[in-house]
């Protein structure tokens, strides 16, 4: 029997048997549209969490006083020592490394910001100019540290800030108190939302100096560091090292983490999830494929006659089990590409429904839960397909 | 020709040995007409199966056309009936979910036969057996003598030397069954060797040899000239 004729005559079986043909193909698609959907959310988890990271900056580096080490504490304890403090002079001295582009220092702390008869108590970050461009974040009016006026006492709002503060006018130009200290409002931020669990439309951006009196301190919180470019950042890492280590009496006493490195983490993570996923909904192809052999063992029973019939008029056992095996893959390749269809319309409306989340299937989740489900439906054919090749044609013949 | 020498069959029901054809030596010359009579349980359908090659016996000799047929290879076998065998069944074993011109294509689909031919002969079948309205009838939508012609012409459509029925009225009623016999009888006269399996005595008289079989064994051997 030639291909063409196995592939018509078991599509002409196919239809003639609707609901049996309907089950297999549903538990099939089902199966398929579970390995999408399922890697569409964990890839788009994944994405999610990586844009999120990627919109705190660029090439960055963040230098955190204290060394974490893998085991013990800090060496310097047992003799009294604390790690030594990060300081505005630490931070101008990295400024000057070759890999560096930018440089912001950052301290954090909580003030009473008061105006126009209303108060509240706000984040405040004190840093310098660059702080703006290091962290992605835009200026909606006005600016922060023009030229010349480094030291001057201003202050930018959070925009939500802004418009709680000063519902009816210009922020830009108004005078606020923040602590026991006068500012002048020199720019708004542009609304951002929340942002890695911080939002920055609630916080005040101050000069760090004035921060630093603000909160009676002289170190720092932290240095974020943006490197020239993708390759410096590890150059620029071990430079970064090399100076604080240089100035702070050839103590290493600060750990840098690279954005990167946190990156690359959390995406093999969210990866590993995404393939356990896959392989959970994996198994219920599996399933489907059991259904598959339990349904063909069904139907090699009803059609016992028609086998010794094929048999009788001179079919081959090959030409049977060839036919058996272009149903199964006839209702697998249907079931695989409708589980492909809803398991992408799925998507869309986890898309519609989550704009935040890049819910896409990955193309490799698609191919693999399309193939899964095309090699199951084969091999649960298998059994079946031998099954009815091997028939006895006189005893098939007597069955009704 | 058909040549069976020796032939015997076996079947075990539980602990007890049936002996279904107990060393039956037959000759047919091509071209015969032969009915096949003798109570249930003689082994008439058995030694029909074992002609047509859907059954092997456990020991003996077949040869068919000059060629020993009983030690081939399933493969080898089923080609046989492709090509020289045709069979009539008392229950019609038509496929039903295709039309009667479907059911008459089968054997050429099983032997390959380009789609073009397929139909001209198919076309060809209907007409001769008066089924060319029927041809996209199913099996169920089709009376019991329009069925069993389906039947005949398909077993006839790759035109074997022999066709064996096993009660092909069996399910019909006396007109509609003497009208598949005279059909049968046409086959033969244009040469084909006919051997028919039944109970009625009225038909088996009619073929020209008849066999009478009791316990797997050939009784009687009558041969009548044509009428």
């Amino acid at each position: 029997m030639t291909l063409t004729d196995t592939l018509r005559l078991s599509f002409s079986a196919i239809l003639s048997y609707r609901t049996r043909s309907l089950l297999i193909v549903f538990a099939m698609a089902l199966g398929v549209a579970a390995v999408v959907v399922l890697t569409a959310i964990g890839d788009g988890a994944r994405n999610y969490v990586i844009n999120q990271f990627s919109s705190i900056g660029t090439n960055l580096l963040v230098v955190l006083p204290g060394r974490a080490e893998t085991s013990g504490a800090f060496p310097g304890a047992v003799l009294g020592q604390t790690p030594r403090d990060l300081t505005l002079k630490d931070a101008q001295l990295l400024g000057r490394l070759p890999q560096v582009r930018r440089y912001a220092p950052l301290n954090v702390g909580e003030a009473e910001l008061s105006a126009a008869n209303r108060l509240r108590e706000v984040t405040v970050l004190g840093s310098n100019a660059e702080l703006i461009p290091i962290r992605h974040m835009k200026l909606a009016q006005g600016s922060f540290l023009a030229h010349g006026s480094a030291y001057s006492a201003q202050i930018v709002l959070g925009a939500k800030l802004a418009q709680d503060f000063f519902p009816l006018s210009h922020a830009v130009g108004q005078r606020v108190r923040l602590g026991e200290n006068r500012f002048l409002v020199s720019g708004v931020l542009a609304p951002q939302g929340e942002s890695m669990g911080f939002n920055t439309d609630e916080i005040v951006i101050i000069p760090v100096e004035q921060a630093q009196s603000l909160f009676n301190t002289t170190s720092l919180f932290r240095i974020l560091v943006e490197a020239k470019s993708h390759n410096q950042i590890d150059s620029a890492k071990n430079a970064i090292l090399e100076t604080l280590k240089h100035s702070h009496d050839g103590e290493e006493d600060i750990t840098v983490i690279t954005q990167d490195a946190i990156l690359a983490t959390f995406d093999r993570i969210l990866h590993a999830l995404t393939l356990a996923v896959a392989g959970i909904a994996a198994i219920s192809l599996i399933v489907a494929g059991i259904l598959v052999m339990n349904v063909m063992l069904v139907a090699v029973n009803q059609r016992t006659a028609e086998i010794g019939l094929l048999k009788a008029i001179g079919a081959h056992a090959k030409d049977i089990r060839n036919l058996f095996f272009a149903e199964a893959l006839w209702l697998s390749l249907a079931g695989a590409m409708i589980g492909f269809l809803l398991g992408q319309l799925g998507s869309l409306i986890l898309r519609l429904a989550y704009p935040q989340l890049p819910a896409w299937a990955p193309v490799w989740a698609s191919l693999a839960g399309i193939l899964v489900a095309l090699i199951t439906g084969i091999l649960a054919s298998m059994l079946p397909a031998n099954k009815a090749a091997r028939l006895n044609a006189v005893e098939a013949l007597s069955k009704k | 020709m058909i040549q069976l020498s020796g032939i015997t069959r076996i079947f075990h029901m539980g602990d007890q040995r049936i002996n279904a054809l107990d060393h039956v030596d037959l000759k047919i010359q091509n071209g015969e007409y032969v009915s096949i009579m003798g109570p249930s349980g003689s082994g008439k359908s058995t030694l029909l199966n074992i002609i047509g090659l859907l059954d092997r016996p456990d020991s003996g000799d077949y040869v068919l056309d000059g060629k020993t047929v009983t030690d081939l290879s399933e493969a080898e076998q089923a080609r046989i009936r492709r090509e020289k065998i045709g069979f009539v069944f008392q229950s019609f074993h038509l496929v039903p979910r295709l039309t009667a011109a479907e059911n008459i294509e089968l054997p050429l689909i099983l032997s390959d036969i380009p789609p073009k031919e397929r139909i001209t002969r198919v076309n060809n079948a209907l007409r001769a057996f008066d089924l060319f309205d029927r041809a996209l009838h199913r099996p169920s939508e089709l009376s019991g003598g329009q069925r069993q012609r389906v039947a005949i012409a398909r077993a006839t459509i790759m035109k074997p030397t022999a066709i064996l029925a096993d009660e092909p009225t069996g399910n019909l009623d006396h007109q509609i069954g003497a009208e598949v016999i005279s059909l049968l009888e046409n086959l033969h006269e244009s040469g084909t060797t006919i051997i028919i399996v039944t109970h009625d005595r009225e038909l088996g008289n009619r073929a020209h040899r008849q066999l009478m079989l009791r316990d797997g064994k050939i009784l009687a051997d009558k041969r009548h000239d044509a009428d």
